[in-house]
């Protein structure tokens, strides 16, 4: 049973794997990749990593996906030049992908990788919490590993501000305090209009 | 889960510098623009009092710490301050120039304190996760010190290339520590040391650990800028301001080099047979293209870029003798090859003024009559990058040759010198063009010697460059003591 849906979600997956880098429209694109996303997940699911699984579909599909398909629909990008030269590209690439998956092929079948030198991993039982587990590894064994990581998130943030922000002169935001530090002599300003004689 | 207070005493100086960043994140946020200066003393201040904590935590064993995540041993504390003062170094070259530019903004000293954060992690890493993302934190730093030039279609170009060949050396990289993981089922340097020796022999496992190898040291190699994975050298180099190519050609070479350390002899010390003769072609090559490629440019920024090309594969040479010996010069070749090239990227700076990039080599016609001292300064930096004594350059090129000469790779070290000898034409035609050429009519005022931070720091690190090819001896030991 189990093998039957490894092999439905992976020809799934693999399916809509394609479809993102064939899709002619970006949001169709988009979309696929979503359902690459969800059918990984299923695939986790199966492998009993059930925190990683929902976390992939809360994070990716949730957060990230949903804010791509938001740039995708505003920026209406023009896909043609992007395949242009596709068919000419086409058998250098076949050929690379080719060696490398030949190359993988010999490594990853040889007899080092065969399932005697692997036996399937045990089942833990239902009382088996691996969110807890997770949680556990990341903040004693990768501890150091987990705070660089928190570095780096941190100059992400810094050089997507700096790379992005622009102090508008056209801006139309208020100053409030400005705005009350304003007396009448700002905004009226008294003339002396002599009465003329009307004749 | 085991966790002590003298754990984290000794990444002290990581903790050090990641506070003093985030403090001058922080303070740049509260501060006008006309006191940017205030940011800019406290970033060289951060870096300096970093490079103190590393020094005062010196000596005593090697201790292997956060469950094997990090190691603080000698080499990774002389290659941290090295790091911190050639670091200092770049900050005090390019306050002139950025401001200038209006490149003069608190990103600019926070990326570079957090690239500075992560080449001290590269440095000091025991697991191929912390070197991963060590890596990356370096990268991503600069990557974004590249683009901060948001006008300049250049830079962007850079920066798009920069980013993306990075992101596809990462890639390989990864793929390769994977293969390494499946091998030997940890992803600790030391363990994987120790399951390599304990299976030698295995031909099945072998194949595994080879396949693996190929990837990391093509990964390895694009971060180097070693030829044929160079092509993002000169366009980065090039395209990115001036200040930021000081950064990067500067001390992430240190970086690069204890990566290779790390990864290569700490790590895949067993499989020297595999990956020296991988080391050698790619040697061959960068001191082959870099060399030669460099002659036909006319922009002193892209021939400095070729001429770095050439400069690792030295370095290489050093690292792929496989001997004790071999690794101490290739870590007096990284470190005082960031010194020389710090100094020949700061002439650049120095050069250039508002509107004037100073970047062809005819631009530093007549530059002799014009500011003796300073031509002076870049006469001894020139001889320095093509080895000529008495400055540092030679007696780094020398000792590393000496070890290849060791290991009977004689050869090797003959196609060295005779890319040398191609090589020094390049750097000797900038100082013809210094001394024997008449000046422009119209050529802009050169910099006269003065009390400005960059011009007291060319001049204090030419002399260094001097200095040091004098008495080298007290590096070398230094670098003895490290590595021994």
């Amino acid at each position: 049973m189990t093998s039957v849906l490894f092999y439905l979600f992976s020809a799934i997956l693999l399916f809509a794997a394609f479809r993102v880098i064939s899709a002619k429209s970006a949001v169709h694109a988009a979309i696929f990749l979503i359902l690459a996303f969800v059918t990984t997940s299923a695939i986790w699911l199966l492998l009993e990593a059930e925190f990683l699984a929902i976390t992939l579909v809360l994070v990716y599909v949730g957060a990230v996906m949903v804010l791509f398909l938001f740039v995708v629909m505003m920026l209406d990008m023009n896909m043609e030049p992007l395949r242009e030269g596709f068919t000419r590209y086409l058998p250098a690439g076949i050929l690379v992908a080719a060696t490398i998956v030949f190359e993988m092929g010999i490594v990853l079948g040889g007899r080092y990788f065969s399932s005697e030198n692997f036996p399937a991993p045990v089942p833990h039982g239902s009382d088996y919490s691996n969110t807890k587990e997770l949680g556990e590894q990341l903040y004693t064994t990768h501890l150091f590993s987990f705070e660089v990581a928190a570095a780096i998130l941190l100059i992400a943030i810094v050089a997507a501000i700096g790379l992005t922000f622009r102090r508008r002169v056209e801006s139309k935001k208020q100053d409030i305090p400005h705005q009350h530090r304003v007396d009448r002599n700002d905004r009226v300003r008294m003339l002396d209009i002599r009465e003329e004689s009307v004749s | 889960m085991n966790f002590e207070i003298a754990e984290l005493v000794a990444v002290a100086p990581e903790i050090t510098l990641l506070s003093l960043a985030c403090v001058v994140l922080l303070v740049d946020l509260f501060i006008c623009d006309s006191c940017r200066i205030v940011t800019w003393l406290l970033t060289l201040g951060s870096l300096l009092v970093t490079a103190a904590v590393v020094a005062m935590g010196m000596g005593g064993e090697s201790q292997i710490l956060f469950s094997g995540s990090i190691v603080r041993d000698a080499m990774g504390d002389v290659l941290k301050i090295a790091i911190l003062l050639i670091t200092t170094m770049v900050f005090l070259y390019s306050k002139e120039y950025q401001q200038e530019r209006g490149l003069y903004r608190g990103e600019y000293f926070v990326l570079g304190l957090f690239g500075v954060l992560g080449m001290m992690i590269l440095v000091s890493t025991h697991s191929f996760l912390t070197l991963y993302l060590g890596l990356e934190l370096m990268s991503l730093s600069m990557y974004a010190m590249v683009a901060l030039q948001r006008d300049s279609a250049r830079a962007s170009e850079a920066a798009m290339k920069y980013f993306v060949l990075g992101a596809l050396a990462s890639g390989m990289l990864l793929y390769g520590i994977s293969m390494i993981y499946g091998a030997t089922g940890t992803l600790n340097v030391g363990e994987v040391a120790n399951a390599i020796q304990l299976q030698s022999g295995d031909q099945d496992l072998n194949l595994v650990l080879v396949f693996g190898l190929v990837f990391m040291v093509s990964g390895i190699a694009f971060k180097l800028g070693a030829v044929p994975f160079h092509m993002w050298v000169p366009d980065v180099y090039h395209g990115a301001p001036t200040s930021v190519t000081l950064y990067i050609g500067s001390a992430p070479k240190i970086a690069a080099f204890a990566m290779v350390m790390r990864l290569l002899v700490d790590g895949l010390g067993g499989l020297v047979v595999d990956w020296q003769p991988m080391l050698i072609i790619l040697a061959l090559l960068s001191m082959a293209f870099g060399n030669v490629i460099a002659i036909a440019q006319t922009n002193l920024k892209r021939m400095l870029a070729y001429s770095g090309i050439s400069h690792i594969g030295f370095l290489l040479l050093g690292v792929l003798s496989g001997t004790e010996a071999g690794f101490e010069s290739a870590m007096f070749y990284a470190i005082t090859y960031a010194l020389t090239s710090a100094g020949g990227f700061g002439m650049i700076l120095l050069m250039s003024h508002r509107g004037f990039e100073a970047e062809e080599i005819s631009d530093y016609k007549g530059l002799a009559k014009k500011s003796p001292w300073f031509a002076l300064m870049m006469l001894i930096l020139m001889f320095s990058m093509a080895g000529v004594p008495p400055t540092v350059g030679f007696y780094a090129k020398l000792a590393v040759l000496q070890q290849v000469i060791s290991v009977d790779l004689v050869w090797l070290a003959v196609a060295a010198v005779f890319f040398s000898i191609i090589g020094a034409y390049y750097y000797l035609r900038v100082i013809k063009t210094i001394y024997f050429d008449m000046p422009d009519e119209d050529a802009v005022a050169s910099p006269q010697f003065g009390l400005d931070p960059a011009g007291l720091t060319l001049s204090a690190n030419a002399l260094v460059v001097l200095v040091l090819g004098l008495f080298p001896g007290q590096l070398m030991m230094i670098c003895q003591s490290a590595i021994g």
